[in-house]
């Protein structure tokens, strides 16, 4: 049962992380390609760590929590991240797609 | 310096601590010590670069807040993924100005922080004089709906939170 429940998150942290990576790929511009990332860093580790939880949890003697930090770590550095990408790319009048609404007021 | 503290920043001190017991993974008497020595020392010896420290914190509020950012979080996310694989000629992506009613600059990062970690909306740049979120939006149907959910949702209790 247990086994079910750690793959099951497991799949699905993997299938955002996929998700993730392929809007990188994919997604026309500089600025609509940064959205891509922000799915694997919550959701995506996000159901990898539960699964981890669960998994050690259940096979270790205590609980094991301390998979939640990497949660908390990534959640204070991805925006911040992010946030540099962004203005790196608006300094260097990155070019935006031609149908971004408000493009030539930033 | 304005007077001598032993604990300048409360809440940053019980989050050093809970930090260090999780790093360690174990609540041994021996790690508690050692936590909480940290707890005391890390604070003090990096409180000039807090130049604006939040100085109330409502906690109520703060977890309510948390529990409605992850649920946004998750469904923001399928909704943002459907978008992905979906065909990029269908987006419609948008620079939308947020005009920011909050003053702390520590709140104003907690907001910023938000919009980026929900999916869909990314913080892009802050104005210069601090009054304006410059933002990048995957799919933006209407501007001003954008801009009052942020509001409503996110701004108005970091608001009540910090009480400024």
């Amino acid at each position: 049962m247990i086994e079910i429940l750690v793959s099951f998150f497991l799949l699905v942290g993997a299938a955002f992380a996929l998700i993730g990576s392929w809007g990188l790929v994919h997604l026309p511009d500089f600025y609509l390609r940064l959205h891509g990332p922000t799915k694997a860093t919550t959701l995506g580790v996000g159901g990898m760590i539960i699964g981890s939880v669960i998994y050690f949890s259940s096979h270790g003697e205590t609980l094991s929590l301390h998979e939640l930090l990497v949660t908390l770590f990534l959640f204070i550095t991805a925006p911040v991240s992010a946030h540099m990408l962004a203005k790196a790319a608006l300094h260097l009048q990155l070019r935006s797609e031609e149908r971004t609404r408000n493009r030539n007021d930033v | 310096m304005k007077g001598f503290s032993w604990l300048p920043h409360p809440y940053l001190s019980l989050m050093l601590l809970v930090i260090w017991l999780l790093l360690v993974n174990t609540t041994a008497p021996g790690h508690i010590v050692l936590g909480t020595l940290l707890a005391i020392l890390v604070p003090r010896y990096t409180t000039t670069f807090w130049s604006d420290p939040p100085r109330k914190v409502r906690l109520l509020p703060l977890l309510r807040y948390t529990l409605v950012l992850i649920g946004d979080i998750i469904v923001a996310n399928v909704q943002v993924a459907i978008l992905i694989l979906g065909p990029a000629s269908r987006l419609r992506p948008a620079f939308v100005h947020y005009p920011l009613t909050l003053q702390s600059e520590f709140a104003i990062t907690l907001l910023a922080s938000t919009i980026s970690l929900t999916p869909g909306t990314v913080t892009a740049d802050v104005s210069a004089d601090g009054k304006g979120l410059l933002l990048h939006a995957l799919d933006l149907e209407d501007e001003e709906a954008l801009i009052h959910h942020i509001r409503e949702r996110y701004e108005l209790p970091l608001k009540e939170i910090f009480e400024c």
